[in-house]
């Protein structure tokens, strides 16, 4: 058993296999991540009652919630992948560090801006330098720029994605400190309502459409990921047998 | 002489050799700091506000300027190559390299932040506390901002990227050695976030000489 899985954990690190692999399986996520976005949209928008301080306000958490939380997932997926890729020299790994990217930047924005609509109406200004939350996002919005920036300015691909991925792994080990560093810092600054997100206790109408949209949400992000990573494959292998048999161009 | 102390006392070398060229970051970070009270009303409690914010975005921003040069002449010139081919510890290069460029650039600006501090009329209590967290925070930020320059030395315009690189890394630094000079502006003891730095200092030094060979090793193979 154990040296099935460890075979088919090599064979996964073939193109052409993963490329296989990576279509069959994707659309299951895709599937199920909508089917649990729609449950935890219907639970969260319709049938959640709305809050008693924050009235139908709070709703945005169904969105901002997973999206910053996902927004850190997909930099530490990104990191881990980077730092696989850079020590074992997997092809692959490089391929989906590459990837996560900019689904990573994209839920950060998405987590900045549902964080500032959420402000307008509680905070009375869009943008509260006081939470630290919204600040460290910002700066992980400035982390994901710095790597893509980076990618983008080597022609070579190799050296691209060995440069990349030590920023990645510098980046992850600093994220932390970056993190709490920020939080530190807004604790000194406080403003007047900030902990209102934080609520102690939060009733089970509301909690369960809130993790089945974290959990449709990280589907979401699987699917994405594994169709970026398909177009991903198939411009490092453009030279390949294999892709120039799959689209039908004979060399 | 180990090869410690000849990789030092050759960077230092070429530094004097052009003495200009070293001098600009901190001329840079005086010119910026004094831009601030031209662009405001310049009255004692307004300058005093802003004067620790000023005083470390001029000091991270001119600490960008001189890292450019750090690997990039060397790299040009082909002697980046021979020193990684060398039986020396790359490691132990990048390490002498940073302590060169910090002795050259940094502490150069340390010398001259007391007087930006003043000129903002910051009292005696935070001056110190401010040189002695530039003392803590410079080292660090030559760290961070040797990786940035190891990553991109291979890259023809590799200096607009650096700040976009370095500087989101460089906000932990940037949150303490303000707060250090906050406290003691207001009376209280800077001692936390002071050991704060110090703490990342002994991490950067640690963790960085090693990403920055890795880097270097990216950038030349």
């Amino acid at each position: 058993m154990w040296r099935l899985l460890v075979r088919w954990f090599h064979q996964l690190a073939s193109p052409p296999y993963f490329y296989r692999f990576a279509g069959r399986v994707a659309p299951w996520f895709g599937v199920v991540g909508g089917l649990l976005i729609v449950a935890g949209a219907y639970g969260g928008l319709a049938l959640a009652p709305a809050d008693y301080q924050q009235g139908d306000g709070f709703r945005i958490i169904y969105v901002h919630v997973p999206s910053a939380y996902l927004s850190m997932m997909a930099y530490v997926v990104m990191a881990s992948a980077a730092f696989v890729g850079f020590v074992w020299r997997i092809k692959l790994a490089h391929a989906v560090a590459v990837s996560a990217a900019p689904i990573g930047a994209s839920f950060t924005f998405l987590a900045l801006v549902t964080g500032m609509l959420w402000g307008k109406p509680m905070w009375g200004t869009y943008w509260q330098w006081a939470d630290a939350r919204l600040v460290s996002e910002l700066v992980l919005l400035f982390l994901y720029f710095g790597y893509m920036a980076l990618r983008a300015a080597f022609e070579e691909r190799d050296k691209a994605d060995r440069a990349s991925a030590l920023l990645a792994v510098v980046g992850v080990v600093n994220v932390p400190i970056i993190h709490y560093s920020v939080i530190w810092w807004s604790t000194l600054h406080q403003g007047p309502s900030i902990s209102k997100l934080d609520a102690p206790s939060i009733d089970a109408s509301m909690l369960v459409p809130l993790l089945l949209m974290i959990f449709g949400h990280t589907f979401l992000f699987v699917y994405v990921l594994f169709e970026r990573l398909k177009g991903e494959v198939l411009l490092r292998e453009r030279q390949a047998r294999w892709v120039r048999k799959l689209v039908g161009t004979t060399a | 002489m180990t090869a410690l102390g000849q990789v030092i006392a050759r960077d230092l070398k070429v530094a004097f050799r052009r003495p200009g060229e070293m001098l600009n970051p901190v001329v840079f970070f005086a010119v910026a700091a004094s831009l601030f009270p031209l662009a405001m009303t310049p009255e004692l409690s307004q300058l005093r506000d802003v004067g620790i914010a000023v005083l470390w975005v001029s000091a991270l921003l001119s600490s960008l300027l001189a890292l450019d040069g750090l690997f990039r002449t060397d790299a040009e010139d082909g002697s980046l190559e021979q020193l990684i081919l060398s039986p020396v510890n790359l490691g132990t290069v990048v390490v002498a390299k940073m302590t060169a460029h910090w002795l050259t650039s940094a502490l150069p600006l340390v010398v001259v932040a007391p007087l930006v501090a003043l000129a903002f009329y910051l009292p005696q209590a935070a001056v110190v506390t401010g040189v002695l967290a530039l003392l803590l925070a410079t080292p660090t930020l030559s760290v961070l901002g040797a990786i940035g320059a190891a990553l991109t030395v291979s890259l023809h315009r590799g200096g607009s990227l650096l700040g976009l690189l370095v500087l989101p890394l460089a906000t932990p630094v940037l949150i303490f050695g303000a707060r250090a000079m906050d406290l003691s502006l207001g009376g209280e003891s800077p001692a936390g976030p002071l050991l704060f730095l110090a703490a990342l200092l002994a991490l950067a030094m640690s963790l960085g000489p090693v990403a920055v060979a890795a880097a270097l090793r990216v950038s030349l193979e």
